[in-house]
């Protein structure tokens, strides 16, 4: 176990948190000559935060490059953000994000990330994100290397409690190694350490008895202390702490950590019934990726925050691979009975739902099949569900991340509430993110915001402490 | 662990892999698996063969211990791949050398060593064989020539029919009937072979280490099948000096048998050493120990005659020759009989499994 008093008690720039905003903070920091101390709070093994779980970035760019499928103007980036966040977005962060995104690739391969070209032919079609080869742990171990190598002090399980600030300054702060506290006085900070949505208090205090509904597909170590005290201490609060980017993924989850695996990615092939057996959405209303968030805002708003996707034998030789196996009976009441449902309401909800499905003028166009006269209806691939056996994916909304964070400018410096910015204390990724887009989502984003506004709080630091 | 846990766990974790993909750039396993959904023991059997053990992916995952999936693919794969050559194994009990390999190998190398030893003691007057014999047929006089053919050809035709017999069977049982063998398939998995494409990481390289990415395994791998093929054309050669030439060895030092096999040895040797290093050095997470020990007891099988061969070559005009000699034909007996048996039959099964994966992405590509 380290121990927060024998660490340098006074580095350049104090990095918090372990993943890529934290990374590329410490890495550029360090190479504008700071002297850099990284805390991590998860042990090395865990260390990285959700970019353990992320795959691709997003990234504007005009040329030809195997990273990509086509060329993403910055426009194009721009206007796809604007839509994404109906227009909520920060203008002024938002365009220093699009711009700078347009060499994070270049940047991160020279720190030693590598990603996995288009030419390997197993990547899905994206012309707009790049990926990582073998995803974001891959990434997160080189660039440890790399600032290891470049001479940045990594501690592991130390958990930064308190920051304080006093007049527009950052002051001191308080970490945490195993029980042994200690005061540091770093020349700058730069927070970095995410939401705090693994912390089920958190959770409680905004969603009640719902929370228990919840699974943290990240990391357990996103527990907001960083963020609480922040706001504690006059930082500016931006988005909505009840707002959670949520996605559905098989209620027989870990409560923490389970990542992209368990996702539930069928819901257009069958129905989807809450615990009263009951349909409540178009199932096939939304068949692209996007589903998979819209169907997670959806189950937070059913009884229990728990769904069940029904299928028969057809939708479920054709459903995707998933993490656990589908529970299946030979009947609709037997499988009723097995998820915890009324047998009778289950089966008139099939039976309802058979009647009305009717065939396109082309059967064998599948998206044409639709309801005629159901409520809600199933616009489209409404295949009748009538071969044995059946089967069901226990659903609940698995969440992300959370629009809930702290202000900062253009130098990505905290902003205050009572106006002005804490003149060495920087914040970057998620922690910050939602100054930016304080609603929606597009693939790849995260990341980008990790690794520009990282690197740019990183130099941004080493600036204001070397001078 | 029995055979029903080692394909429990393989099919455990792959399909953890098939739900999440992010590995698919690494090497071909992953693609591979999510063309095999169902994840039968056939699937298993290739797929285990198919996985080259470079670690990468253990490393690159989000599940890996101590997560409570604790995916760890290498490993679970190591151990189905040993699985795999036991279940294929022929004749079947001698699958039994397989599960001891350090063991087996060490019985079976000193078991021929002293074999050899005692022949050329009961054959050869004691004071030929401790006394220095130099020019053409001096090992003869230690050990007659036909002896040594026996001893040569009937342990490697033994072996060359158990691991067909093997290979076939493997071959039926995984080979998709869809696909058809194709010249160009037949180049891409040689092609496969030649480049270790597959131990690249994606183009990388392999965690042969730790968390950091090398090419070190795969050059080291490539360089020792190169001398062990360089021994094999110095004995090739040294045929046909004798049928062909009439020329009995000792061949002289600047002679293509003795330069050839002494090339190969000092790579061979070099190679080992460095595989070894990469062995003690590494972390063992990602291998199983069922592995670590065939790995370990074929390096030293292929060190003992290279070694041995050496030795031969350094001390054969002195009167240690005979003994040297003897040792050295019992540790070249010992690699033949092993290799149905040990983890020599790796190259055999995965060349198949490069082969049926390079006949699938070629019928898909036609389709």
């Amino acid at each position: 176990m380290p121990d927060a008093r024998h660490l340098d008690p006074a580095p350049d720039v104090l990095v918090i948190g372990g993943g890529t905003a934290a990374l590329c903070a410490a890495i550029a920091a360090r190479q504008a000559g700071a002297s850099v101390l990284m805390v991590e709070q998860a042990p090395r093994a865990l260390r990285g935060g959700n970019t353990r779980h992320s795959r691709n970035l997003r990234f504007a760019h005009t040329g030809e490059t195997p990273l990509s499928t086509g060329p993403y103007p910055a426009d194009a980036f721009w206007s796809d953000l604007e839509r994404a966040t109906s227009g909520t977005l920060d203008a002024g962060l938002a365009r220093l994000l699009v711009q700078d995104s347009q060499d994070i690739t270049g940047w991160l391969e020279a720190a030693g990330v590598h990603f996995q070209s288009h030419a390997s032919g197993v990547l899905p079609q994206s012309s707009k994100t790049a990926f990582l080869l073998g995803g974001g742990k891959s990434m997160i171990n080189a660039l440890y290397s790399r600032a290891e190598h470049l001479g940045v002090s990594v501690a592991y399980e130390t958990e930064c409690v308190d920051l304080a600030i006093r007049e527009n300054r950052l002051v001191g702060v308080t970490l945490k190694s195993g029980d042994r506290p200690g005061t540091l006085h770093p020349g700058a900070a730069i927070a970095c350490c995410g939401g705090a949505q693994a912390s089920r208090t958190w959770l409680r205090s905004c969603w009640g008895d719902a929370a228990e509904g919840f699974v943290n597909r990240g990391t357990p170590f996103a527990e907001g202390g960083v963020l609480r005290s922040l706001l504690d201490r006059g930082a500016e609060a931006v988005g909505d702490p009840k707002h959670l980017y949520l996605v559905a993924v098989d209620a027989r989850s870990p409560a923490d950590d389970g990542g992209i695996a368990t996702r539930v990615r069928a819901m257009p092939a069958g129905i989807v019934v809450d615990t009263e057996g009951q349909r409540r959405h178009d199932e096939g209303g939304d068949t692209a990726s996007t589903r998979y968030a819209v169907w997670g805002q959806r189950l937070a708003g059913f009884p229990g925050q728990l769904g069940h996707l029904i299928l028969d034998a057809r939708g479920l030789r054709e459903a995707p691979p998933s993490l656990y196996p589908p529970i299946t009976a030979d009947s609709v009441g037997g499988l009723a009975e097995r998820i915890g449902i009324h047998p009778a309401a289950l089966d008139a909800t099939l039976t309802r739902y058979n009647a009305s499905v009717r065939a396109p003028d082309d059967p064998s166009d599948r998206a044409g099949w639709h309801s005629l006269g159901l409520d809600p209806p199933k616009s489209r691939l409404a295949l009748p569900l009538t071969e044995a056996p059946f089967a069901a994916f226990p659903m609940r909304p698995g969440i992300t991340f959370s629009y809930h964070g702290v202000g900062v400018d253009t130098t990505a410096r905290v902003r205050l509430s009572q106006g002005g910015a804490v003149a060495n204390l920087f914040a970057a990724g998620m922690i910050m993110a939602p100054s930016i887009i304080p609603r929606g989502y597009v693939s790849g984003l995260a990341l980008t915001i990790g690794i520009v506004f990282g690197r740019l709080a990183g130099q941004e630091a080493a600036r204001h402490v070397r001078g | 662990m029995s055979g029903d846990e080692r394909q429990a766990e393989a099919r455990r974790v792959l399909g953890i892999c098939n739900a999440c993909g992010y590995c698919n750039g690494l090497c071909d396993l992953f693609e591979a698996a999510k063309h095999r959904p169902r994840l039968t023991d056939t699937d298993l059997a290739h797929l285990a063969s198919l996985c080259h053990g470079c670690r990468s992916c253990l490393y690159a995952c989000q599940y890996a211990p101590p997560h409570g999936f604790g995916v760890n693919v290498p490993r679970a794969l190591a151990e189905m791949r040993h699985q795999s050559y036991a279940d294929y194994a022929w004749p079947r009990p001698l699958a039994g050398l397989l599960a001891h390999s350090l063991m087996a190998t060490l019985a079976i190398g000193l078991g021929a060593i002293g074999l050899l030893v005692a022949l050329a003691l009961l054959s050869t007057p004691a004071e030929t064989l401790f006394s220095r014999q130099t020019g053409s047929g001096a090992f003869y006089r230690v050990l007659p020539w036909s002896w040594m053919v026996v001893l040569g050809l009937l342990p490697l035709a033994w072996s060359v029919f158990s691991i067909g017999i093997s290979l076939r069977r493997y071959w039926r049982a995984t080979a998709t009937a869809a696909a058809p063998v194709t010249t160009g398939a037949l180049l891409a998995a040689l092609r496969d072979v030649l480049l270790l494409r597959n131990l690249s990481g994606g183009g990388p390289g392999c965690n042969d280490l730790d968390e950091r990415a090398s090419h070190k395994r795969r050059w080291l791998h490539q360089v020792m099948v190169l001398g062990l093929l360089l021994t094999f054309a110095a004995t090739c050669v040294a045929t046909y000096y004798h049928h062909g030439l009439a020329l009995q060895a000792p061949y002289p030092l600047d002679s293509a048998p003795v330069v050839l096999g002494t090339l190969g040895g000092l790579l061979m040797s070099g190679a080992i050493a460095g595989l070894l290093w990469l062995k003690w050095q590494g972390d063992p997470e990602p291998t199983a120990a069922v592995a670590r020990n065939a790995d370990l007891a074929a390096l030293m099988l292929l060190l003992s005659v290279a070694l041995t061969g050496l030795a031969l070559l350094l001390w054969r005009d002195t009167s240690a020759m005979g003994l040297l000699l003897a040792i050295h034909l019992g540790s070249v007996l010992a690699l033949f009989l092993l290799i149905p048996y040990s983890k020599l039959v790796h190259a055999g099964y995965r060349f198949i499994a490069l082969l049926v994966e390079a006949m699938e992405r070629g019928n898909q590509r036609g389709q």
